[in-house]
């Protein structure tokens, strides 16, 4: 896999999310991504860049148009300084939440994503990459 | 923009979302248009998200919550001209939008209004709901 283009942003704010949103569908318009590829894209970005600052005070989201066998995607990845997650299994199950909010956001975003990778560690922080290929499904 | 106008129909209030919305301006649609119901007494609640490009699970609770809180007060509430982009992807997301009924356009959303109330006692089908 390739990077041809990429961009970090820093995301500390409630505007921050929308900002990002915006910037996330940009990538997906310029490969070319359907219109129901580009709403998964931001929905699960929507999810994620919210648990950033709900849950870790905000982090980095860095945007990406990557390549692998000639076809192009959207890299997203979003990664706090924050508590970290005590156990990631459980958080990946729809309905758990900590925040007494639908607990969807995190499997959710898996299911809209083409790839999904969490790592977490508890004291240092939660990365979160997906990729929405221009043609996945 | 920093409120959302809600406008009173007859029996019915109609709100039509221009942009996508971020968090304070939800929730401050959430309870301003409770507020409407309870002092209005509207019997229901039209949403027209036509203009919205996504809803994800905070959008989601929100009109899971205003059609809750409608429900007690003995309104009905329906989500009009939801993008098929954000009726497919919502199922994926595993939203299920409980109490909220569907319907193309504002013009259908007032017919299902009317049936839900009882003014034409016809069919209980939503009209879009199957989508969802
Ligand atoms: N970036 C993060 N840092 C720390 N904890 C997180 C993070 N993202 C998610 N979590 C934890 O995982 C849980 C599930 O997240 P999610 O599926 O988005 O549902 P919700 O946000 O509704 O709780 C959260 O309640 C929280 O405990
Ligand atoms: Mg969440």
């Amino acid at each position: 896999m390739m990077t041809l283009s990429k961009e970090t942003l820093t995301i500390q704010r409630e505007p921050d999310v929308i900002y990002f949103r915006n910037k996330a569908k940009e990538y997906a318009v310029k490969i070319g991504m359907s219109m129901v590829g580009q709403t998964k894209l931001i929905t699960a970005a929507s999810e994620l860049v919210r648990n950033m600052l709900r849950y870790a005070n905000g982090g980095e989201a860095v945007l990406e148009i990557v390549i692998r066998n000639n076809i192009k995607g959207v890299r997203l990845t979003f990664a706090d300084k924050g508590p970290g997650i005590k156990d990631v299994k459980q958080a990946m199950q729809d309905g758990f939440s900590t925040g007494r909010s639908l607990g969807l956001g995190l499997p959710g975003a898996k299911r809209l994503s083409n790839e999904f990778d969490i790592k977490s560690e508890v004291g240092k922080g939660t990365t979160v990459t997906i990729i929405r290929w221009k043609n996945g499904l | 923009m920093d409120k959302i106008p809600i406008l009173k129909m007859g029996e019915f209030l109609l709100v039509t979302i221009q942009v996508d919305l971020y968090d304070r301006l939800a929730l401050a649609l959430e309870n301003d248009l409770i507020n409407m119901v309870s002092k209005t007494e509207a019997r229901g609640v039209l949403i027209d998200i036509s203009a919205v490009s996504i809803v994800d699970s905070f959008m989601g609770r929100i009109l899971g919550n205003i059609a809750s809180m409608s429900k007690i007060m003995d309104a009905e509430t329906v989500v009009v001209g939801m993008q098929p982009a954000v009726a497919i992807t919502l199922v994926e997301l595993g939203l299920t939008l409980t109490g909220v009924h569907t319907a193309l356009d504002v013009e259908k959303g007032m017919e299902l209004l009317r049936n839900k109330i009882g003014y034409l006692p016809k069919e209980e089908e939503d009209l879009y709901d199957d989508i969802i």
